[in-house]
């Protein structure tokens, strides 16, 4: 069932001042739409707008040319205020050949603007996207602005003095596009030329033709006469709060966040992984990294990478292991010795599309039930998912904390969009980070491997090299007073109960859940985890506009939940609980908390779109007033 | 290290646990030999380290004075080497079995000797599944009876030993349970080589499998039915040595013949050579004897040198956090 959806007020490019726009680069996936959207995203951030990116491609890594299932496409919204998604509808759509177009125009909105490159229009693209006329000639676009130019033949002219062969030369397409839209928008093109000197440094004449390829763009874009309508825009710089800006991927941040968690942790941290859509960048970005306490393992397989990772841990550093839904399947084995022998483990879940391989490159929130019930036995592991891509920072590091502080797994969930996904960060002051540093066991009078924390319930950390407290640990179930295999019935369930008491316990040391909108009692609470953060906002920040009485609450610590959160949902006449999923945490705050709570499902392998989101609260409290007046008369 | 050890005894590497293997199993010999060679490596106790999977020799570690780790089924590779990441100073031995170490673990068991991991692997073999009640195992001789194939098993067995060669293994040896001095001393040269150390132990098992290895443990019948290796040595057995291994060069194929004569025609045995010690890993009765000792050894950079110096050459310039944050495209917003 398709969701309702509303159309948000639009901003049609009539003015030459607009507050925010949504553009979109659509094209082969060879025709380098994903650099053409990163460079095209710095130079927003330089010029001062809030950003949030979607990039989204296909799983094909080269698709036949001009299949509509090869579309690769780079979506940026920036605007003049606060932007947390990548925007429901285009006000811009670039396509690169007629499947690109084709795939996208149904997210145009009227009067939008299609630039397009006819010279890719051929006879053969347009059969492949089964149009039977070109749609630049047709009319059929005719409720939209078309810039159709033959970039192909302005690319060839541009760079022939590098004498470049026809198909070397046609790849330098993408940067002529490039710079026309940032002449549109009025975007400096100096990071890029910067960028493109750095990725081709071993090629000169490519890094050239490519700049010559952007500066003639842009000068296109500054002497060509363009139809009527079309003219540069200005896009008022965002207000944001003083400080150093980048962008960053959750990916990266993520990634750095594992790092600044070893030095808080002040402990050596071994990444082990497998590759898997979409999670390998993170092992890719961590590989760079040695020069911190960083080591990495590409393991064998998915099993493999969780046990070297246990093994990390055992030996005295930290074991992290990251996978995407089918791999953290695979894991789930060896997680549960880590949660039965009382050793730290990360495990980042950077979730995909499923079941089995589903949509390896598209986005969902499925594995939540995977996540805090998907092992074998009573096995309680904490459970936090990041809610943005700056986010993954501060998540990142609350993993390293809790599973060193408490001697347990711990499952960090991101996502494909979120791995994805550029935003500005403003850099965070690294000594301002509150350390937590871990301290092995090392006192060899009395020493027995179950002796734990009063107060945490963790169990000693003993590292192998330590004279004195040699002990073996292992899967069989441990006496709870000495540490050694124990099949006594009594102690089962004494061990048991204490696996449970020790995750329970740490919502003492989680922050109490808050409201990050809107009031903290009324009407309706839109409650959500993860990256459904960015449309949930967006959604109840218009609601709140509209003078509606709606809040949103979005909750990081999903296992323990944190010890205030049932109170609180308490709190609202309704809760609405939107989730990438067919209803899993709604099932948890249903049970949890006895709270009639209603889901807003969406499995498309795309985000939220705010219009999905403000639709359902609309008609939520439409609901809630139609029952108080049945009740009335 | 330099630091003066304790004087350890084979005592010192017992645990105070009740080993609980069955009466007459061969675990209880292979425990003895490496309790009693730890004292005589010289290294702290704490250094060493035991890990294993599941199975009846995977209870191993629990029985060792040291640090161990009694894991999953099949994983104990992958969490040794886990463990030699984050410590490479530590000794790591890998307990297993041949269902552990080749059934449900034998990818892991593959890439380990692949990677060259610095460990010592010790592959309990005793060709059928003994802690789950005696299913046939990967190494289970065709015909095998068994709850899980009454009529007799039809899978054809792998050779542990083949397995390893062909993976690249760098230090390729079998040995016998109850021959202490045999396995102490190829233990010995395991634990000496820079690298992944494999070795299979042939191991009775008394309750599914009885007697299996019995023409090669018997005194009488033993010098007839194994050879022992020795580089640089011939290859001979028999009551009198009056047998001797000869290589057919048209055929690459091993025959067995007298030696009476033919003193210059038994084949010498060469460590260093790969081919050959995969024919004489595939020797097999009747037609053969079983060859024990070191198969093959290799000099190759092990994984941990190579992990090392990656770390080192990454560190020698120690990364800093704040650095990193700021790397790249930043601006100011005052």
């Amino acid at each position: 069932m398709e969701l309702a959806e509303e159309k948000l007020g639009e901003h049609h490019l009539d003015e030459k001042e607009v507050v925010d726009v949504v553009v979109r680069f659509a094209g082969d996936s060879g025709d380098g739409m994903q650099l053409t959207g990163a460079n095209f995203t710095e130079a927003t951030a330089l010029y001062g707008n809030d950003l949030s990116t979607f990039p989204d491609f296909p799983a094909e890594i080269r698709a036949p040319v001009g299949a509509t299932f090869g579309v690769s496409a780079f979506q940026i919204y920036f605007g003049a205020e606060d932007v947390t998604t990548a925007g429901d509808a285009l006000d811009v759509l670039v396509a690169m050949n007629p499947a690109a177009l084709l795939t996208n125009i149904a997210n145009l909105i009227d009067g939008g603007l299609i630039i397009a490159d006819s010279g890719a229009f051929t006879a053969k693209n347009l059969t492949k996207a089964k149009y039977k006329n070109s749609p630049l000639e047709d009319g059929s676009l005719d409720a939209f602005r078309i810039l159709s130019i033959n970039i192909s033949k302005q690319v060839l002219a541009a760079v022939e003095p590098f004498g470049l062969s026809h198909k070397a030369a046609l790849r330098c397409k993408n940067m002529w596009t490039l710079g026309l839209v940032m002449w549109l928008f009025d975007r400096d093109r100096v990071p890029t030329i910067e960028n493109l000197k750095a990725k081709f440094a071993d090629m000169p004449e490519i890094a050239d033709a490519n700049v010559v390829a952007l500066n003639a763009g842009h000068a296109y874009g500054e002497t060509a006469e363009l139809p009527a309508g079309i003219h540069l825009y200005k896009v008022p710089k965002a207000k944001v709060a003083p400080g150093t800006y980048r962008n960053v991927t959750g990916t990266t941040a993520l990634a750095w966040g594992l790092i600044a968690g070893s030095e808080l942790a002040d402990i050596n941290l071994l990444f082990a992984s497998y590759p898997i859509t979409p999670a390998s960048n993170l092992l890719h970005e961590m590989v760079n990294r040695k020069q911190f306490r960083v080591n990495t393992f590409q393991a064998e397989d998915e099993i493999a990478a969780v046990c070297a990772a246990t093994g990390a841990s055992f030996a005295g550093s930290l074991g992290v292991t990251s996978s995407s839904g089918p791999g953290i399947a695979l894991k789930q084995e060896g997680i549960a010795l880590a949660a039965a022998t009382e050793l730290p483990l990360v495990i980042v879940n950077t979730q995909r599309g499923g079941p089995s391989t589903g949509l390896p490159t598209k986005t969902e929130q499925s594995d939540f039930n995977m996540a805090l019930y998907g092992r074998h036995s009573d096995t309680p592991m904490p459970v936090i998912a990041s809610t943005t891509s700056v986010d993954c920072f501060e998540v990142a590091i609350e993993a390293v904390r809790i599973a060193t502080k408490y001697m347990t797994p711990v499952m960090l969930l991101s996502d494909g969009y979120l791995a994805n996904a550029a935003e500005p960060w403003r850099i965070p002051d690294v000594d301002s980070l509150q350390p937590f540093p871990v301290s092995h066991h090392t006192d060899a009078k009395d020493f027995k491997p179950s002796l734990r924390d009063d107060k945490t319930l963790a169990r000693v950390w003993a590292k192998p090299g330590t004279t004195g407290t040699e002990h073996r640990i292992g899967g069989i179930e441990r006496n709870f007073e000495t540490g050694d295999i124990s099949y006594d019935p009594a102690n089962h369930q004494k061990m048991t109960e204490l696996r449970a008491a020790k995750i329970a316990g740490i919502a003492d040391d989680i922050p109490l859940q808050e409201v990050c909108f809107g009031n903290d009692s009324g009407r309706l609470a839109v409650v959500g985890w993860g990256s459904t953060f960015g449309a949930i906002h967006q959604a109840v920040k218009r609601a709140c506009g509209e003078g509606l009485d709606v809040s949103h609450i979005q909750v990081r610590y999903l296992s323990p939940l944190p010890s205030n959160l049932g109170e609180l949902l308490r709190r609202f006449e309704a809760v609405l609980i939107p989730e990438m999923n067919t209803g899993q945490f709604i099932r948890l705050i249903r049970s949890e908390f006895l709270i009639d709570a209603e889901g807003v499902n969406k499995v498309a392998g795309q985000p939220f779109k705010i219009g999905e989101i403000l639709a359902a609260i609309h008609k939520k409290l439409a609901d809630l007033e139609a029952g108080e007046s049945g009740s009335a008369s | 290290m330099n630091k003066q050890l304790p004087v350890l005894t084979l005592k010192d590497f017992a645990t105070d646990q009740e080993v609980r293997w069955c009466p007459g199993c061969g675990d209880y010999a292979i425990l003895k030999t490496i309790q009693k060679l730890m004292p005589q490596l010289q290294r702290p106790r704490e250094n060493q380290v035991f890990v294993s999977g599941i199975g009846c020799s995977s209870r191993f570690p629990y029985y060792m004075n040291t640090y161990g780790f009694h894991t999953i089924h099949g994983r104990a590779p992958a969490i040794a080497t886990g463990i030699k990441l984050a410590n490479p100073e530590l000794d790591v031995w890998v307990v297993s079995g041949d269902g552990d170490g080749f059934s449900i673990g034998g990818n892991h068991m593959l890439h380990v000797i692949r990677r060259n991991v610095n460990l010592q692997i010790l592959l309990f073999n005793n060709e059928i599944y003994g802690l789950t009640k005696g299913q046939y195992s990967p190494t289970s001789q065709p015909g095998t009876r068994s709850p899980s194939s009454p009529e007799g098993s039809t899978d054809s067995p792998l050779s542990p030993c083949a397995v390893a060669l062909g993976s690249g293994g760098t230090f390729v040896a079998r040995s016998i349970d109850t021959e202490t001095k045999h396995l102490s001393a190829i233990a010995t040269r395991g634990y000496a080589h820079d690298g992944a150390a494999f070795i299979e132990i042939l191991q009775n098992c008394p309750i599914y499998n009885d007697g299996i290895f019995e023409q090669l443990k018997d005194k009488k019948q033993a010098p007839d039915f194994r050879v022992e290796l020795a580089h640089g040595q011939p290859i001979l057995f028999g009551q009198e040595n009056e047998k001797g291994i000869h290589l057919n060069r048209e055929s690459l194929s091993l025959e067995v013949i007298e030696v009476a004569d033919n003193e210059d025609r038994i084949l010498v045995h060469d460590e260093a050579n790969k081919v050959q010690a995969q024919l004489l890993a595939a020797m097999a009765g009747p037609k053969f004897p079983v060859a024990v000792g070191v198969l093959y050894r290799e000099d190759k950079t092990s994984f941990t040198e190579n992990n090392r110096e990656r770390i080192e050459t990454a560190r020698s310039k120690p990364g800093s956090l704040k650095e990193l944050l700021h790397s790249g495209h930043t601006w100011e917003v005052s």
